[in-house]
């Protein structure tokens, strides 16, 4: 269903206020003394952009956007687990 | 505004509180684990807020049955990634921050 003016408006903000933190999260990357605090900002990172891909596919009535945020939702889950096990197994295959 | 209307507001209002309260806990907090707790409790309770009022807006579609799925599989992985990331540094040795060892600013 077609969204109301003021609706499309504060799920346009709340998309905004997303990136904002996701561009905040970018300080525990580049500032974080060890490799499993980049981790978790990159994973924190991903699971805002999951989020806002969800609310402007709210907002613009384009339910596609859903399909692309579950496949990145996915490949970030990946990305988290993968380092991990790469990082016991100290450079052994999973 | 319809109630939907209103309710859908309040729990986008209320999953951005949330998530942004997971921004300053990772940005603040002094030590790895503590961050690792942050934004797997605070960050996951946001998302699923914000995703419950995104699946509102929808009719009865085919998209509330994708929202929701999407909301199930982010509450069930965002805590098992912080999990392992957070096991795979204690098995690293990464001291835990104590009163002794004082932590990262």
């Amino acid at each position: 269903m077609a969204v109301s003016g003021l609706l499309q408006t504060v799920l346009l903000a709340a998309a905004a206020a997303f990136v904002v933190f996701a561009v905040v999260l970018v300080y525990r990357i580049v500032a974080g003394p060890t490799m499993q605090d980049r981790v978790i900002a990159v994973n924190g990172i991903g699971t805002n952009a999951v989020v806002v891909l969800a609310l402007l596919a709210a907002a613009l009535d384009r339910p596609g956007y859903l399909d692309v945020a579950l496949v990145y939702g996915m490949l970030n889950f990946l990305m988290s687990i993968a380092i991990s096990k790469f990082t016991v197994e100290r450079g052994g295959v999973i | 505004m319809t109630p939907t209307e209103i309710l859908v507001v309040a729990l986008v209002a209320a999953g951005t509180f949330f998530a942004f309260v997971a921004v300053v806990g990772i940005v603040r907090l002094p030590d790895l684990y503590t961050r690792a707790h942050a934004t797997s409790k605070s960050d996951t309770l946001g998302i699923l807020l914000t995703l419950s009022g995104v699946a509102l807006v929808f009719g009865a579609d085919l998209a509330v049955a994708k929202t929701v799925l999407l909301g199930l599989f982010l509450f069930v992985t965002n805590p098992t990634a912080a999990h392992a990331i957070t096991r795979a540094a204690y098995d690293q040795g990464i001291a835990p921050w104590t009163t002794e060892t004082e932590g990262d600013e």
